[in-house]
């Protein structure tokens, strides 16, 4: 208590937030060890890497994700978004012969596409996130059925390079995994350490006196966007490389796992708080019960309650933490 | 400039809302009179509900002119069904985002509430006794909804995308992947059948009724006049004495409730309980509500517009499908409406706030 009360107020907030990434880690340990005691195969090499090669798309779309909610902002198009720029990835490399090196630009290129065209309606058409996001969630779905009518990329089309790159990994962590940990230690980085970053926070937690103290809003909104975008757009040539077989549904209502992944990671809904650690914590955890639950032997049905329930746990946490902050911020600054 | 914008949009939506007449009794001589009455007039014309108002009939004109089997009493008795779902759950929605709130989770309340009729079913239950338990079900799963929003005060976009989650997740529970399929024909058949020998589908009744009521609800009692005070601003409305959390608690409940009979009408209408019914109406629900000109930030908004868009969407997707125009076409219609909805407001309001700057200072220039 006394501990507590003689830090500053950034500590405390930052113990309560590295507390949370704790929190996801005692969760995570406890899960795999329960289910590791049941089957062991669970812990086995292959089983590992099934997980891991699972948690890369989510992972990466959550990166993005936590970027535009620490604006107060929310993306759902990133499925859309990822089933298109899979299917052009995919149809660049089936038809064109296009080399294999030049699949991630472009996958990065289609999202980043998308992603100017949701920062613009948002900052110059002045349309709330949730709406925005909606709408281009619809849109660009239509596009991708639109572009690939009943037809399908299989991987007999693909060059073998390509899949490969889906399929491989160095020293048991696949290629996949280790780019989208690559991406969220960069964005991690970029939050924390870089003043757009720290900007990003600004705008979340107080719009009006981040725009008073000089931040450009409509530009880094764009950056967040744009940002959440093109992950979604890599995260859409993962997703070719690793399954192979690209239709037009691929991706489908993978916003709301994204969306879990981030809330359950301790990323505030509304804006301001929270770090790509969780987000990367919180992906890996929903990951890890989606693989758990077979080895303990519960109904595959029980996924999306447990997801919802996480959820709604996660968010009163929030609400818990924040009122205890202030509480003791306030008592704090009745001493002085 | 935000504020400007703001405050150009503020007006309309006033004289909407209050549903008065905009012929103000002013001292002027009778000609003068006439044309500002006419001016005015022309004014509240001009407004986002009347729009949408005119673009669907208008619509509806040239597609039954244009469309083969588009105007006929049989494809009009079609549209009523298809659009029965949407627009009972598009009036609940419009009372909670006029509060600023917002409710995702109501077609996971639909699906779940149609697996656990199809749990009673096979239960043995009498199907007279799981209709009512199926609304009350729905009413329950609203109220938790509303206790996370108002009780523990989290934001309702989080919580209801949460229930979103867990409500279907509990549906897929309950029923896995199979169906309830094998209910009377007496029940099934009423929800498909038609008054007398007309073409107007029995569910125009209880949709018309629901309707009434929540119009009358919105625009015509004090409690609507406290929805419309708790969106605009939640702590102005509570100084003024109106408990601002315990109406939308009521409010998620009454959603509840709707999706709960949503449930049964979906249930018995494709004779089929099934845990993912209703998946994905959330968005449609919203993007009518959003498109008949309700404020998504609350407190402006009115119920005839959003009943031409409940409309004017499920015409046009029953147009091009009549019209052979793929179905992916809807899903991009959907979306662009969507986003246009938004946006036209927005570009509408700015552009008016432009004119009328425009105009004093030419009326300033003259004086």
């Amino acid at each position: 208590m006394t501990t507590v009360d003689s830090r500053t107020g950034s500590t405390w907030l930052d113990l309560v937030l590295r507390f949370r990434a704790l929190g996801l880690i005692v969760a995570l340990v406890a899960l795999v060890g329960v289910t590791t005691a049941l089957n062991p195969r669970f812990l086995s090499g292959q089983s590992v890497r099934d997980l891991l090669f699972a948690a890369a798309v989510t992972l990466l779309l959550a990166c993005g994700m936590t970027v535009v909610v620490l604006t107060r902002g929310i993306d759902l198009s990133v499925g859309s978004v990822l089933g298109l720029s899979a299917y052009v990835t995919g149809s660049a490399l089936s038809a064109t012969g296009m080399p294999t090196v030049f699949a991630l630009p472009l996958g990065l290129a289609v999202g980043a596409a998308c992603g100017t065209l949701n920062g613009a309606i948002i900052h110059f058409g002045r349309v709330p996130p949730l709406v925005a996001t909606l709408g281009t969630l619809y849109v660009l779905r239509g596009v991708v059925y639109f572009a690939a009518g009943g037809s399908r990329i299989n991987a007999s089309d693909l060059p073998p390079g390509f899949l490969d790159f889906g399929s491989g990994d160095v020293l048991g962590v696949p290629y996949l995994f280790a780019v989208s940990v690559l991406v969220l230690a960069a964005v991690g980085v970029f939050l924390g350490r870089y003043r757009a970053g720290r900007d990003l926070y600004a705008l979340g937690s107080n719009p009006e006196a981040a725009r008073l103290a000089g931040v450009p809003a409509g530009r880094r909104l764009m950056t967040a966007y744009v940002l959440s975008g093109a992950l979604a757009g890599l995260g859409g040539v993962l997703y070719a490389a690793r399954f192979g077989t690209v239709d037009a549904s691929a991706g489908y209502g993978m916003e709301l796992d994204v969306v879990a992944a981030v809330v359950v990671g301790g990323v505030a809904i509304f804006g301001g708080s929270g770090t790509t650690l969780g987000a990367g914590l919180g992906a890996l955890l929903l990951t890890v019960i989606d693989n758990a639950l077979p080895v303990l032997r519960i109904d595959q049905f029980w996924q999306q309650a447990i997801v919802g329930a996480l959820i709604l746990a996660a968010i009163a946490l929030d609400r818990l933490v924040s009122v205890r902050a202030a509480r003791a911020l306030r008592r704090k600054g009745s001493h002085v | 400039m935000s504020d400007d914008a703001r405050l150009g949009e503020a007006r309309p939506s006033e004289r909407e809302s209050t549903g008065k007449p905009p012929a103000r009794a002013l001292p002027a001589g009778p000609a003068g009179d006439a044309g500002l009455r006419l001016r005015e007039a022309a004014r509240a014309l001009a407004t986002w509900d009347f729009g949408v108002v005119a673009v669907t009939v208008g619509f509806l004109v040239v597609a039954s002119m244009t469309v083969e089997h588009f105007g006929t009493a049989r494809n009009a008795g079609y549209i009523i069904l298809d659009l029965a779902p949407i627009l009972l759950l598009a009036l609940t929605m419009t009372l909670i985002v006029t509060t600023g709130e917002i409710d995702l989770s109501v077609a996971s309340t639909v699906g779940l509430t149609s697996a656990a009729m199809g749990v009673m079913w096979n239960g043995g239950m009498a199907l007279e006794t799981i209709m009512p338990v199926a609304v009350l079900l729905g009413a329950a799963l609203g109220a938790v909804n509303g206790l996370f929003v108002t009780g523990f005060g989290l934001p309702s976009l989080a919580v209801t995308i949460g229930t979103l989650a867990l409500y279907r997740g509990l549906a897929y529970v309950l029923l896995g992947d199979t169906a309830v399929a094998d209910w009377p024909r007496l029940f099934t058949g009423w929800t498909l059948g038609r008054i007398g020998d007309s073409a107007i589908p029995n569910v125009l009744v209880p949709m018309a009724v629901l309707a009434v009521i929540c119009g009358v609800l919105l625009h015509a009692t004090p409690v609507g006049r406290s929805i419309y005070a708790a969106g605009a601003n939640p702590i102005a409305a509570s100084y003024a004495g109106i408990a601002v959390g315990r109406l939308k608690f009521w409010l998620y409940v009454a959603s509840g409730a709707m999706a709960g009979l949503v449930g049964v009408l979906w249930t018995l209408r494709y004779s089929s309980a099934r845990a993912d019914n209703a998946a994905g109406l959330e968005l449609t629900v919203i993007a009518v509500v959003l498109l008949g000109g309700v404020s998504i930030f609350g407190g402006k908004g009115a119920l005839p517009g959003v009943l031409a868009a409940v409309v004017l969407l499920v015409s046009v997707q029953n147009a091009l499908r009549l019209a052979h125009v793929s179905t992916e076409a809807l899903t991009v219609v959907t979306g662009s409406l969507l986003i246009v909805a938004v946006l036209a407001p927005n570009a509408l309001g700015a552009l008016r706030t432009a004119l009328r700057r425009r105009r004093t200072t030419a009326t300033g220039r003259t004086a």
